[in-house]
Order: structure tokens, then C-alpha cells, then sequence
């Protein structure tokens, strides 16, 4: 509080050379601001190191003393994962099956957004054409289409053609497997397509002229040098907005809900999670231990890529 | 699960994968082919851009028009005039799922931003600053479901003869209350939902503010402090107005994320004890109670709320648009 007596003039020498330096420390950061802080950060990590700690505690012990005994009250094992996993019986949760579900939805509905989202936004931002930006603004307010003004439509969509051209593709190819996961993935890549066309759009556009009008001279056309120069440029842009797609198709329930058959056929973590906590609602042993497991690829996701996670991020907002 | 379940699988998996890699590839092969002007640059630009701009049209803008006119039919199918949106402002369950929308947008992006830029100011320049961000960051990364079912384990209720093993009630048994049965008491337990969306949101306005805080000129503060400005001045006169357009923005995405929500009130009471929200309400509606027309009604009313929000941003996007 010292400095805010001093005036213009009569900043002492140890500030003067603070401030030479640029490492003038704000004078809020005082041990009150710093113990606010580790209060916040304390409240918003003990929810889920309650539930970390209680999915590795006996089934009994949970449902009747609290996890912040566990020195009163021991006994830790792994039989809840080995349950919700791998049990045999039908009436188990069995995630691992769900979890090969939310991997293999998770992947290609990453995939095919991007690839396609990156091939638009290079043509908005590299190809002249009438009407470009006008495009271009009406897929940036698609963005904000709520999801749910698509859902019924897109569902109808999907019984009264895609199902029966499923059908007729295995009466004339019947070694191609029924595609399950198909609408799932469809669903998905549209609904990605336009943030993910605005985030890369930005970045692409900004690679400078040059580079691009050097390689037109050379004779590339707009495949080659989209393939060559624009996909390797924009890579970093790729992987944030990767990131992000995924942990939302990761993370995802309504579109699982409405496009998935519910079964253990195509159905996602999120989804069998969601039933388990409505159907068995206080079985914290299955609970806990299958609420980790989903939690597992998300952050294993967020603590390897967070540089990303958080590049893609402010990427995503500083211009939105 | 048999093998032969897991086999089926992954040859769906590297079916789809095959399939939509063989059409990039041959739209990259016939771009290869097609030489310089003018007809062919059409060609190229309906190579790039239709299949993104198809699967809007049919994904999104054609079933948004549709979902437009099915809001004013009944679960026939007629027409049905207003009777939709009658329905949703007479009837009192479908008016508490509106007030509780309001209460979530008005809570949510003030709470979690107030939260997340006080606590982006306090760990700015501190020790451990990274650390710090981490732990308050993480929730972003966990699913609304996985969210929900953390924080139904911390308001588990267990009547007032037993031990809690649910950390709120322990806290209100510690402090001499009763135990409370905290997700299907109204009023309060939209409010305990509320709190699991402040919970993975703030996270996002933290990092998002405080790279904005970062971005403003020492400068300024170096001539705000010579100047005798107090610490608390300084944030009001030079931190705030330097990070203005990052407190919309955070503001806007985090009131469009709250519109929408749907999970949280999915996993955690399902919209029982008078908890449902618009969009959990739309999907109950049009997928479990067999009422197209009133789902679709809902949806609509879910983009009207979020159409001043679409066209403050369009604007500000056509605005930088000019300037570049």
C-alpha cells in the first residue's frame, strides 16, 4: 500500500528500478488475494478428488462414512473398476464396452469435421468468389443455431433415407458391416462445422500472401498448394481445434441420446453413465469408479495438450 | 463383450474411415486435374466448399426451418395455430422451466466470470501461477455427465440418524443444521445445479481474462501507480477497461453454453422437483413424450433467446471484416 502515497516524482529508488526492470509485482497479489485464491482453487479441486478417492474404497465404506475419513476408515481396492469394466453379468455396467463406443464415435467425428471445416475455410479465405463474405457470416451465425432446433428434423432425415440406403448397400455388398456408428458421426460433423470453419478460417487467412502467390507462380493449383502449403501452416490451428472436438464429442450426451440406439451396439460412455446415475442412482461403487473411468480420456487429453487446449481456446474467443 | 462384437467394430470404425478418406482423396485427385480459369476455379471452389456448405443445408438449415413450421402443429402433425406456445406459457411446469432458464443465464456467466476474474487477478504474477490455473481449469475438461455425477455424490443425503457420507450435508451436520435433501428441495435445488455449471465454467473465464490481463500495457498501470492510484483503482480504472471486449466475449459464450445446457439437469434429477430447463424440457417433449410440436416450440424459444446474441457477434464479425 506503500506506493499509493506517492506522487509524481517521489517514487522511490527500489521502485524506480522495479519499474526499469517491468517486473513491478502487482501490490493486489498481498497474502489476503493469495489466500483467497488457494480457496477457490481447494473448492474447485475437492469435488473431484472426493470422487477419485471414494472409487477406490469398499463398496460398504462408501455408503456409510464419508471419503475424508479414509484414515478412520481403510480399506482400498480396485474391485470397482474390475466391476464396472469387465464384470460378466448382463446387469453390470460393462464400460469397457461403452468405452470402445465413445472412442471409436470420438475419432472419426473429429476427423471429418476437420478435414472438411479446413477445405472450406481455405476456400473462403483463398479462393475470390462472389458472395464470399456474405457466406461466410451466415456459417459464423449458424454457429449459434441451437443444436436442438436440429435434432427432430435430422433424426427424420436420418430414418427416411439414410437407414434404407444402409439397407440397400448390404443387399447388394453384404460383406460391407452395417454402419452403426453412422449417424452418430454425421450428426457430430455438421454440428461442428461451422466454429471449426470460422477458428481455421481465421488462421488461414492469415498466412501471408506471398507464400500462397509464390507457389501460383510455380504453377500450383489451389489442391496442391491447400495440400502442400496451407494443411502443414496450419497445423497448430488443427490440433487446437482437434483437441476441442473431441473432448466435445467425447463429452457428449444429447446427440448420443438422440442418434445412438441406446445399446450397447453404439452407445457412448456418457450415455450409459447417464442411465446408471438415473436407474441405480446411489450405487456409488458403480458410480464413482465409472464416472473416473469416463473422466480418464478427457484428462489424459487436457494435462498432454493443455498448451493447445488453452491455445484453441483463446483462439476460439479473442475474435468471437 | 465376444470378440466377434469388437471385430464388428472396428470394421465399422475402418469402414467409415476408408470410405470418407477414398472421397477426399478423389476430390483431391480431380482438383489436381483441373488446370487454371475460369469455369475450372468454379469447379475448384464447389470441390472445397460443397461438401461443408451441403451438409449445413441439410443438417442444419433445412431442419431449422422445419423444426420453425412444427412448432405450430400438434403430435399429429396438423397445424395447430399457438396452441404450442400457449401451452408453454399457461401451463405451470412449463412456466417453471422457463423462470429456471432465466435463473440459469442470469447466475452462471455473472457468477462464474466474477469468480474466474478474481481469481485471475489474485494468481496473476504469482508463484505457481500455472499450477494454480491448472486446478481451476480442469473441470472444463471433465463431461456435464461425469460433473453431474461428481457433484450428486457431494450433495448425497442420508437422514439425520446416520453418518453423511455426502461433504455438503457433513458441512450443514458439522454447523448443527439437519441434514437436507438438497436436489429435490425447491427453490434450492436449481440453485445446486446452477453450481455445477459455475463449477466447470469458471475455468473458462479465468484463462480467457487472464491472458486478456496480461495483454494490458504495464505502461498503464506503471502511470496509473505513479499517479497514486490504489491497487483497487487500478483494476476499476486500467484492468477492466483493458479487458473489456474479453468480458463480453466471455460473457456471451458462457450465457450461450448456459442456454443450452442440457446434461447437468439430465444426470442429476432429470428435470424432476420442478428443476427442468428449456432445452432439457425440448428433449423430454420430442423424445420421450411423444410431442414433436411442443419440443419444437421449445427449441424455438431457446434461439429467440440466443438470436440478440447472434446478431451482437455477426455484427462485431462484419465490423472486423470491414476494418481488415
Amino acid at each position: 500500500m506503500s506506493h499509493t502515497t506517492e506522487t509524481r516524482g517521489r517514487v522511490s529508488r527500489r521502485q524506480r528500478l522495479e519499474l526499469k526492470s517491468g517486473r513491478v509485482k502487482s501490490t493486489l497479489t498481498t497474502r489476503l488475494a493469495s489466500a483467497a485464491a488457494l480457496v477457490i482453487a481447494v473448492l474447485w479441486t475437492i469435488p473431484t478428488f472426493g470422487l477419485f478417492v471414494s472409487s477406490f474404497r469398499e463398496p460398504d465404506l462408501i455408503e456409510t462414512t464419508g471419503w475424508w475419513t479414509i484414515f478412520e476408515h481403510p480399506g482400498f481396492t480396485l474391485g470397482n473398476y474390475q466391476e464396472v469394466l469387465l464384470s460378466g453379468s448382463s446387469s453390470a455396467p460393462q464400460l469397457g464396452e461403452y468405452f470402445i463406443n465413445s472412442l471409436f464415435i470420438a475419432i472419426p467425428a473429429t476427423l471429418f469435421p476437420l478435414v472438411l471445416a479446413s477445405m472450406a475455410a481455405y476456400a473462403f479465405a483463398w479462393i475470390k468468389f462472389k458472395g464470399s463474405s456474405t457466406l461466410f457470416v451466415l456459417v459464423f451465425a449458424l454457429q449459434i443455431v441451437p443444436l436442438q432446433l436440429a435434432l427432430i428434423p435430422l433424426l427424420q432425415l436420418t430414418v427416411t433415407f439414410l437407414h434404407p440406403l444402409m439397407g440397400g448397400i448390404s443387399d447388394v455388398l453384404p460383406f460391407v458391416p452395417d454402419q452403426q456408428y453412422l449417424p452418430v458421426w454425421i450428426a457430430h460433423t455438421i454440428f461442428a462445422l461451422p466454429l471449426a470453419i470460422f477458428l481455421l478460417h481465421n488462421f488461414i487467412a492469415e498466412i501471408p500472401s506471398d507464400v500462397i502467390e509464390a507457389a501460383r507462380v510455380d504453377g500450383a493449383g489451389h489442391g496442391q498448394i491447400f495440400l502442400k502449403i496451407v494443411l502443414p501452416l496450419a497445423m497448430p490451428a488443427i490440433a487446437s481445434v482437434a483437441i476441442f472436438q473431441f473432448l466435445w464429442v467425447w463429452n457428449d450426451l444429447l446427440v448420443a441420446l438422440v442418434f445412438s440406439s441406446g445399446t450397447a451396439e453404439t452407445a457412448p460412455l456418457t450415455q450409459r453413465l447417464a442411465e446408471l446415475a438415473g436407474s441405480r442412482g446411489q450405487n456409488w461403487a458403480r458410480l464413482t469408479a465409472g464416472a473416473f473411468v469416463s473422466l480418464i480420456v478427457p484428462l489424459i487429453v487436457f494435462f498432454s495438450l493443455q498448451r493447445y487446449f488453452v491455445r484453441g481456446l483463446l483462439a476460439g474467443s479473442a475474435k468471437g | 463383450m465376444t470378440s466377434l462384437d469388437l471385430l464388428g467394430k472396428i470394421l465399422q470404425f475402418a469402414t467409415g474411415l476408408l470410405v470418407f478418406a477414398a472421397v477426399v482423396a478423389v476430390i483431391m485427385v480431380v482438383l489436381d486435374r483441373t488446370g487454371r480459369g475460369e469455369k475450372r476455379n468454379t469447379l475448384q471452389l464447389v470441390l472445397f466448399l460443397g461438401p461443408a456448405l451441403a451438409l449445413l443445408a441439410i443438417g442444419l438449415i433445412y431442419p431449422a426451418i422445419r423444426t420453425s413450421f412444427m412448432a405450430f402443429t400438434d403430435r399429429a402433425g396438423e397445424f395447430n395455430g399457438m396452441d404450442n406456445f400457449v401451452w408453454m406459457f399457461t401451463q405451470e411446469e412449463a412456466l417453471i422451466t422457463l423462470w429456471n432458464t432465466v435463473l440459469w443465464v442470469i447466475f452462471v456467466p455473472t457468477v462464474s466470470t466474477a469468480i474466474g476474474l478474481i481469481y485471475a487477478v489474485f494468481i496473476d504474477k504469482s508463484r505457481g501461477e500455472k499450477f494454480y490455473k491448472m486446478l481451476v481449469f480442469m473441470p472444463m475438461a471433465i463431461s456435464f455427465v461425469g460433473a453431474g455425477i461428481i457433484w450428486r455424490f457431494m450433495y448425497a443425503y442420508r437422514s439425520e440418524n446416520y453418518e453423511q457420507y455426502g461433504l455438503i450435508n457433513q458441512l450443514i451436520v458439522t454447523f448443527g443444521g439437519e441434514p437436507q435433501q438438497i436436489l429435490q428441495n425447491t427453490p434450492w435445488n436449481t440453485f445446486a445445479l446452477i453450481v455445477v455449471m459455475i463449477w466447470i465454467q469458471t475455468g473458462f473465464a479465468m484463462t480467457v481474462l487472464s491472458a486478456s490481463i496480461k495483454g494490458v500495457p504495464a505502461e498503464q498501470h506503471e502511470a496509473a501507480m505513479l499517479d497514486g492510484a490504489s491497487p483497487w483503482q487500478r483494476f476499476v480504472n486500467v484492468t477492466i477497461p483493458g479487458i473489456r471486449s474479453s468480458l463480453v466475449v466471455v460473457i456471451t459464450t458462457i450465457t450461450i453454453a448456459t442456454l443450452k445446457i442440457f446434461d447437468i439437469v439430465r444426470t442429476m434429477t432429470a428435470g424432476n422437483f420442478e428443476t427442468s430447463v428449456v432445452a432439457n424440457e425440448m428433449y423430454t417433449q420430442a423424445f420421450r413424450s411423444g410431442e414433436p410440436g411442443r419440443g419444437a416450440a421449445l427449441a424455438l424459444i431457446l434461439f429467440v433467446m440466443v438470436t440478440p446474441i447472434v446478431v451482437y457477434n455477426v455484427r462485431v464479425l462484419i465490423k472486423q471484416k470491414e476494418i481488415r
